[in-house]
């Protein structure tokens, strides 16, 4: 009776000028996150001291890779439908599991292999992943609430795994892997990069893909297709899960050192911003990978322009805050018309 | 009876006119509504109640037409605004806060107060005292949520009252009570008429109507049919005037269009004895490769519920359902969809599309494990598929990478029985296949309904269109309240048949209730 249908047949152009691209809510949901990223840049270019340089790309190489790779994972939460707050706690139990199989014996590790304290670090954080699928998809707790839950218990446990230290790790092999650079590129980046491509084609050309983003566009709709929607679910969060431990190994590697109490702190909330920003429906059913890289490098970029001009932290945090406002707010438009 | 001592109605409409997106909800719709009448409001859906209570309660504005209340022209801008003028609507489900108790529940938003605290005690001595005047007893003190439904709809309604309303509007206040529960409401119902309060009475259950109302005014198609004394019509009139049939009409009009001829086959999908609570009382139904099986019915009559159960959507108490004479184990869609038993839902937005993705990506969302090949989605196998049904089904729109929110209702509703027929199945469960659609699309899903049934699909057919399941259907189940009234085979299947057996069932149960002595009016 409340048809709205035939409202939302807005093609590309309604623009009267057909000479002017046609600016609606949808346009800019579509490319907003290009064209702010785009502007920033070129700001920079011409106001900042030392940007044209490479060691600004370099910068922001090696400053993103994390916050990207917990992102992807919290990309394929939102799609469904769902939030994972525990991502940050996540990366704190992967880097103190990784901490303490690789830390020498006589400081309370157990020296283990770099390949096997790697595999349980990403073990750990597959776990803590199904925890969250199970309570979620099986259980029926609100994905908010359900990782709430670990998002104030994982970093306790984490702390706990290392009775609370610092673990300062001193392995050729894992500096290499947070330091290391192949044709000026940093190896954590590569990574983040190939994660992406994975994520992508994860997302585009699977059955899983499809399934997990028509689960976020229409539950019901879907358990009445006969998808198997708690098998998606449970997945949706052991990947995001997985991420975010590899997201926490890579952290420790660059730091060199495993610290349980500052590891991802607070990313899940960059990670959800960046998605956001990236122009994905935090209600579920659309999933933007290019957008959501877009997102977290424009975030960054925003953090080191305001740095470099020496403006200080808190109005940083201002100028973030102005950015997903804007980037609801367009949400926000773009979903009355639909 | 309400004989109106007043001049002038409590509440007007004149000519109210609203339109959606080009779609007419209501057309020039006129009401009146005398204080001290109770006034029912009957139409199948999309007939346009609720949008004619959206208007009076300011959740829609008019495009056309006046609300005149209390001799003067009003516009409300939000349910608040009716509501302090004095206009309470009580829902369906109760809009009340369950963990608060009973007594902030009647008092919610204009809660006493003293020294700027709330009057908690002042609060329990006025609930209390307001549910003891409409015969209602529950500890104020309780939350809410633990009471059960019935008592809460009293609540709300006792909310409703003591807000000095002077028009109360009931939309389908007894859809999830028990029949105790009803009887109890309506003798409030009683009450209020009894203090001069306009009640309008929307609800799709007969008995209630022709137990509680003095009017009753029909809608179809968001326009008026008729408003009339209860006491002037009978059930098998007011049947008819909701359906749009008129009962001279009926005679000579049946043609058969059904697959028909197979009847003699096994069952392919079987159902015994299906209950579950205040929803399906004790159904069971076979279906026969190349036969369509109608579920006629009024609203809430327990079709769409019967669809779901045979589907695995909605679990029952007890009973069982059979595919190819094996009873099915798992009460899951995905279960039901591996054995064949597709069904197209009821609602197509809330539960068949989903609106972001494509029309490829729609129709082919349940069959995507035999679209792909170790996990990865063969594009080249989707292509062909999504042209094919494309093409058969003559869905018009840019392409296959148009979004569905995009098409409209009549393609929206082929893509999803593409999404079906991709499934290669043999029982399809249609329910309201041909809602919503242009009539040239909807001629085009009936003759594709009956070409499929030829082929030796067995078809289980909803339809709130009396014709469409008297035209199409080889068998039919006659449903209400959830229970089957009885089946009509082949050259018994006639409207008049059908809303004879509709109308007898429900005559019966006034008089059972008449008997027992619970009637109010």
């Amino acid at each position: 009776m409340t048809t709205t249908t035939d409202a939302d047949k807005l093609p590309g152009g309604v623009s009267g000028r057909s000479w002017l691209p046609a600016v609606d809510a949808n346009w800019i949901r579509e490319r907003g996150v290009y064209v702010a990223l785009a502007l920033l840049t070129i700001y920079n270019v011409i106001f900042t001291n030392h940007f044209n340089h490479y060691s600004s790309l370099e910068t922001l190489m090696s400053q993103t890779p994390a916050v990207l790779i917990v992102s992807l994972g919290m990309l394929m939460v939102i799609g469904t439908g769902g939030i994972d707050l525990s991502v940050g706690a996540t990366m704190a139990i992967a880097a103190a599991v990784l901490g303490i199989m690789v830390a020498a014996t006589d400081r309370g590790g157990h020296n283990a292999s770099l390949t096997v304290a790697i595999i349980l670090a990403l073990l750990a954080g597959l776990a803590v992943g199904i925890f969250n699928g199970v309570v979620i998809g099986v259980v029926g707790v609100q994905p908010i609430v359900a990782t709430l839950s670990l998002l104030v218990a994982g970093r306790g446990i984490a702390l706990v795994i290392t009775s609370g230290h610092l673990l300062e790790l001193f392995r050729p092999g894992l500096s290499k892997i947070g330091r290391g650079q192949f044709a000026k590129v940093p190896y954590v980046m590569i990574i983040a990069l190939v994660l992406l491509v994975l994520v992508t084609i994860l997302m585009r050309r699977t059955t899983f893909g499809y399934r997990s983003v028509a689960i976020g566009g229409n539950l019901p709709a879907s358990v009445l297709a006969g998808l198997p929607v708690r098998r998606t679910i449970i997945t949706v969060y052991a990947l995001c899960g997985v991420l975010a431990a590899i997201a926490g190994v890579l952290a420790t590697a660059r730091l060199r050192s495993a610290d349980p109490s500052y590891v991802g702190l607070g990313l899940e909330l960059n990670a959800i911003t960046a998605v956001v920003v990236g122009g994905s429906a935090l209600s579920g059913g659309k999933v933007r990978i290019l957008g959501t890289f877009a997102g977290v490098v424009l975030m960054q970029l925003l953090t080191t322009t305001l740095t470099s001009h020496n403006i200080p932290s808190s109005a940083t945090s201002m100028a973030q805050a102005v950015i997903i406002v804007a980037a609801v707010y367009i949400q926000r438009t773009s979903a009355s018309i639909e | 009876m309400a004989a109106p001592h007043e001049t002038a109605p409590t509440l007007s409409v004149q000519s109210a006119t609203k339109r959606f997106a080009g779609v007419t909800a209501l057309d020039d719709v006129s009401v009146d509504l005398w204080p001290g009448e109770v006034h029912a409001l009957v139409g199948e859906n999309g007939a346009g109640k609720s949008t004619l209570i959206k208007l009076i309660t300011g959740v829609y504005q008019l495009d056309a037409g006046e609300v005149r209340y209390r001799g003067g022209v009003v516009h409300f801008h939000s349910p608040r605004d009716a509501q302090r003028a004095g206009i309470q609507t009580i829902y369906q489900e109760v809009h009340l806060a369950p963990q608060l108790s009973v007594a902030r529940n009647v008092f919610l938003g204009r809660e006493p107060k003293k020294f700027g605290a709330l009057d908690l005690r002042r609060m329990q001595r006025d609930s209390v005292e307001l549910l003891r005047r409409y015969g209602i007893v529950a500890d104020v003190r309780r939350p809410l949520g633990e009471l059960g439904l019935g008592v809460q709809q009293m609540v709300a309604v006792a909310r409703a009252v003591s807000a000095d309303a002077t028009v109360v509007i009931m939309d389908e206040p007894t859809s999830s009570l028990e029949p105790r529960e009803v009887d109890k409401l309506l003798e409030v119902v009683a009450l209020l008429k009894e203090q001069g309060v306009a009640i309008v009475y929307v609800s799709h259950k007969l008995e209630e109507i022709f137990r509680a109302c003095d009017k009753v005014t029909v809608l179809r198609d968001g326009k008026l049919v008729s408003t009339t004394l209860v006491s002037e019509l009978n059930r098998r009139q007011l049947i008819s005037r909701m359906l749009g049939r008129d009962v001279v009409d009926l005679e000579n009009e049946r043609t058969q269009l059904g697959g028909g001829g197979a009847i003699a086959a096994e069952p392919v999908l079987e159902a015994k004895h299906m209950h579950r609570k205040f929803v399906l009382d004790d159904i069971s139904l076979v279906v026969r490769p190349g036969e369509v099986v109608g579920l006629a019915g009024l609203l809430g009559s327990g079709r769409s519920e019967t669809a779901k159960a045979l589907f695995g959507a909605l679990p029952i108490d007890s009973g069982s359902v059979m595919v190819d004479g094996t009873p099915m184990k798992r009460h899951t869609p995905a279960s039901r969809l591996r054995h064949g038993v597709a069904m197209l839902p009821e609602d197509r937005k809330a539960e068949g599309l989903i609106p972001g993705m494509s029309i490829r990506d729609n129709i082919g969302l349940a069959s995507l494990d035999q679209l792909s090949k170790s996990g990865f989605v063969s594009r080249r196998k989707q292509a062909e598929i999504v042209d094919v049904f494309m093409k058969r089904l003559r869905i018009k729109a840019s392409g296959p990478d148009q979004l569905v929110r995009e098409l409209s209702g009549g393609n929206q509703q082929k893509v999803l029985l593409a999404r079906l027929l991709c499934l290669n199945p043999r029982v399809l469960l249609l329910d309201e296949p041909t809602r919503g659609i242009d009539v040239g699309a909807k001629a085009e899903v009936q003759a594709l309904i009956a070409e499929l049934a030829t082929k030796g699909l067995a078809v289980v057919l909803i339809s709130s269109e009396l014709e469409e399941i008297v035209e199409g259907s080889d068998t039919v189940l006659v449903l209400r309240d959830g229970a089957a009234l009885g089946s009509l085979f082949g050259d018994e299947i006639s409207e008049d048949a059908i809303m004879n057996m509709i109308a007898g069932a429900a005559a019966e149960q006034t008089e059972q209730a008449a008997q027992t002595g619970v009637v109010a009016s």
